[in-house]
C-alpha cells in the first residue's frame, strides 16, 4: 500500500514493512481489535440465549411440599409438581406383593419397586403423572379411574399400561413413570424436588 | 436478468419519472411483477399458486397483527382475551376467523404449489436455489403455524405444545435441558406463550424476506412452464402484466370464493373442538392431533414404535421415539436433496412415462393415507398403515426417482414452447 499524505500526516504510515516479513504493527493491532470485538460479541449471548431459561420466579416453585397423612392405604392423589401431575400413591400389601412377584428381567424399563421407593417407605409410590410416550397424564390416581390391566395407571392416549409400580407393562411407552426426587421430612411430609 | 426482449420502464408520468430517477423502485415493480417480466405463455392455473401464497402471507399478516392488538399473551388470560375477540371486539370475530382459516388455506396453497414443483420437476438446474429457499419457507411456515396454535391456549394448544417440544427432549443428552431451555420451564406456561407470540408476531417478517429472495431466484432463469422446454426466443413468452395479472387475478377470485365459503360457513371445520377447552395441565385431552396439515409428518413421527437395536445382541442404538423424530425432520429435509436425486434431463411429468406413474399411483396416495393416518389414532390398522406409507415415501425419493432417472425413456419433447402451443414453431401473428 503506498503511503498517503493523511497517513504520514498522522504519523502511522511510517512504520509500514519495517518487521521486513510483511506483517505491520497495524496488522497486530487490526486483528487483536477484531478479536476483542469478536469476543465481545460472542459474550453478548449468553444474556441472549439464558434469557430464556425458566425465571426465578418459575425455579421458586420448583419444589412441592406435600402432607400425605390423609392418603388411606390404597389411595391416591394427584399432586402439581412444576406445572406437572404427581401421582402420590399409598399400595396396598396386595399391590406391593405383585409388584415384587414380576421378574424384574422381563421389563422393559427394569427396575424393581424397591428401587423406585424410599426405605422406611416401601407404601409410598410417588411417580409424575406424565406418560413416558407422548407425555399424557395417565388415569388411575383418582377414584374410579381405570387403572389398566396390570393395576397401576393406565394411559388413554395410546394405550400404556403401567404396573403397581408404575413400570411400564404394556403398550407404546418407553420408560416407566419417572420417580421424581423427593426426600420424606417427616413421616406425613414429602418434599418433592 | 431475464430475456433481451424484456421491455424497458419507461415512465410516462412526471411524478412517476422524478421518483423513478431518485429511487427506481417503480422500476423494480415493473420488472418483477410487470410487463418488465416475460413469462413462458404456456403456463397453466397450477402457476397461480405462488401469487396465491404470497396472497396468503398478506393476509396472516393483515389479520395478525390487528389480532394482536387485541390478544393478551398471558397464560392467565389468553383463552378469554380470545373470546374478547369473537365476542366484543368489532369485527373481531371475523378478524380471527379469517387468521384461523387463512392459516389452513396457506397450506392448501403451499402444498399445491410443492407438489406442481415435484411433478414437473421445477427444482432442477438451473432453478435449485428457488426450490432450497422454497423448502426453507416451507419449515418457516411450520415453525409459524405451530407457535399460532399454541396462542388460544385451549387444551390442543397446550397438549400440542407439550408434545412438540417434547420432540426435542428425545435428543440424546441435551434433549431434555434443551425442552426446558425452550420452554423457559418444565412444562408449557407463562413463559412459553410468550415467546411463542413474540416468534410467531416475527417469522411472519422473515418468511417475508425468504420471499423476496424466492422471486428473486425466480427472475434469474425465469419462470418454469408445463412443458419443461426452456424459453428460447420472444413468441415463447408473454409479459407478466397484463396477462398473467390478469390470470392470476382470476385464480384468486376462485381462492376467495372457496376461503370466504369456509370463513363465514364453516369457521370451525378445520379447527378441534377440544380447543375451546381452556388449556389444563392435570388433564390431557383423550386424542391429541396436530392441526391438518401436520398429519402426513405426525403419523411419520408415529410410525416408528420399535427401537432400533443390535440384532441377537438387544442393544439399543435409537429408541423409538428418537427415530420418529428424526424420521419426521428427515421427511422434508430430504426435499433439500430432490435436485441431485433426480437426474433425468426431462423437467414436466407429462413427458416422463414412469416417473409419471410413480407420482401418480405412488407419492400421492402415499401422501393421502399418511394424511389419514395421521389424524387417527394410534392404532392398527393404522399403525401399520403409516409404517407402510413411511417406507415408500423414502423409497420413493431416496430410491425410486434415482432409479427412474437413469432407466427411464423419455417421450418426444416440443421443440420449442410455441411448438407446444400453437403445433408449429413459426410465431402466430395473432400472438402477442
Amino acid at each position: 500500500m503506498a503511503t498517503t499524505g493523511t497517513e504520514e500526516l498522522s504519523g502511522i504510515g511510517s512504520d509500514e514493512g519495517a518487521s521486513g516479513d510483511g506483517v505491520r504493527r497495524r496488522d497486530f493491532i487490526e486483528i487483536a481489535a477484531v478479536s476483542a470485538a469478536g469476543v465481545g460479541a460472542l459474550a453478548t449471548l449468553v444474556p441472549l440465549v439464558s434469557q430464556m431459561a425458566p425465571s426465578k420466579d418459575v425455579l421458586a416453585e420448583s419444589t412441592t411440599e406435600l402432607d400425605v397423612s390423609a392418603i388411606e392405604t390404597g389411595q391416591a392423589i394427584k399432586a402439581v409438581f412444576r406445572k406437572q401431575p404427581v401421582f402420590v400413591r399409598n399400595l396396598t400389601p396386595a399391590e406391593i406383593e405383585a409388584a415384587n412377584a414380576v421378574d424384574v428381567g422381563s421389563l422393559r424399563d427394569p427396575q424393581t419397586l424397591a428401587e423406585r421407593t424410599k426405605e422406611g417407605h416401601e407404601n409410598w409410590l410417588i411417580t409424575m403423572g406424565v406418560c413416558t410416550h407422548l407425555g399424557c397424564v395417565p388415569l388411575g390416581a383418582a377414584e374410579g379411574e381405570p387403572r389398566g390391566e396390570f393395576g397401576g395407571y393406565f394411559c388413554p392416549c395410546h394405550g400404556s399400561h403401567y404396573d403397581t409400580a408404575a413400570r411400564i407393562r404394556k403398550g407404546p411407552a418407553p420408560l416407566n413413570l419417572e420417580v421424581p426426587e423427593y426426600t420424606f421430612t417427616t413421616d406425613t411430609t414429602v418434599v418433592i424436588g | 436478468m431475464s430475456f433481451p426482449w424484456a421491455k424497458n420502464y419507461e415512465p410516462v408520468n412526471p411524478v412517476m419519472r422524478f421518483f423513478d430517477e431518485k429511487l427506481p423502485l417503480p422500476r423494480f415493480v415493473y420488472n418483477a411483477v410487470g410487463a418488465g417480466y416475460p413469462v413462458p405463455r404456456n403456463l397453466s392455473y397450477l402457476w397461480n399458486f405462488g401469487v396465491l401464497a404470497g396472497f396468503c402471507l398478506v393476509l396472516q399478516i393483515v389479520t395478525g397483527v390487528i389480532l394482536a392488538m387485541h390478544y393478551a399473551a398471558n397464560a392467565g388470560v389468553a383463552f378469554n382475551s380470545v373470546e374478547h375477540i369473537m365476542r366484543d371486539v368489532n369485527w373481531g370475530w371475523l378478524m380471527r376467523y379469517a387468521h384461523a382459516n387463512g392459516a389452513s388455506f396457506f397450506f392448501v396453497v403451499i402444498y399445491i404449489h410443492i407438489f406442481r414443483g415435484f411433478f414437473y420437476s421445477s427444482y432442477k438446474a438451473p432453478r435449485e436455489m428457488i426450490w432450497l429457499i422454497g423448502v426453507v419457507i416451507f419449515l418457516l411456515m411450520m415453525a409459524t403455524a405451530f407457535m399460532g396454535y399454541v396462542l388460544p391456549w385451549g387444551q390442543m394448544s397446550f397438549w400440542g405444545a407439550k408434545v412438540i417440544t417434547g420432540l426435542f427432549g428425545a435428543i440424546p443428552f441435551v434433549g431434555e435441558p434443551l425442552q426446558v431451555w425452550l420452554l423457559g420451564g418444565f412444562a408449557p406456561d407463562n413463559a412459553a406463550l410468550n415467546r411463542f407470540f413474540s416468534l410467531h408476531f416475527l417469522l411472519p417478517f422473515v418468511i417475508a424476506g425468504a420471499v423476496i429472495l424466492h422471486i428473486w431466484a425466480l427472475h434469474i432463469p425465469g419462470s418454469s412452464n408445463p412443458t419443461g422446454v426452456e424459453v428460447k426466443t420472444e413468441s415463447d413468452t408473454l409479459p407478466f402484466h397484463p396477462y398473467f395479472t390478469a390470470k392470476d387475478g382470476f385464480g384468486l377470485g376462485v381462492f376467495l370464493i372457496i376461503y370466504m365459503a369456509f370463513v363465514f360457513f364453516l369457521p370451525n371445520y378445520l379447527g378441534h373442538p377440544d380447543n375451546y377447552i381452556p388449556a389444563n395441565p392435570l388433564s390431557t385431552p383423550a386424542h391429541i392431533v396436530p392441526e391438518w396439515y401436520f398429519w402426513p409428518f405426525y403419523a411419520i413421527l408415529r410410525a416408528f414404535t420399535g427401537d432400533l437395536t443390535i440384532p441377537l445382541l438387544g442393544i439399543q442404538i435409537i429408541p423409538a421415539k428418537l427415530l420418529g423424530v428424526l424420521a419426521m425432520f428427515s421427511a422434508i429435509l430430504v426435499w433439500f436433496f430432490l435436485p441431485w436425486l433426480d437426474k433425468s434431463p426431462v423437467r414436466s411429468g407429462h413427458y416422463r412415462p414412469l416417473f409419471r406413474k410413480f407420482f401418480w399411483f405412488g407419492l400421492i396416495p402415499t401422501m393421502l393415507v399418511l394424511f389419514w393416518c395421521g389424524g387417527a389414532p394410534a392404532e392398527e390398522p393404522y399403525v401399520m398403515l403409516s409404517q407402510l406409507a413411511t417406507a415408500y415415501y423414502f423409497a420413493h425419493f431416496l430410491i425410486i426417482l434415482p432409479i427412474i432417472s437413469s432407466i427411464e425413456r423419455p417421450e418426444r419433447l416440443p421443440s420449442s414452447i410455441t411448438e407446444a402451443v400453437l403445433g408449429t414453431d413459426k410465431p402466430a401473428t395473432a400472438a402477442a
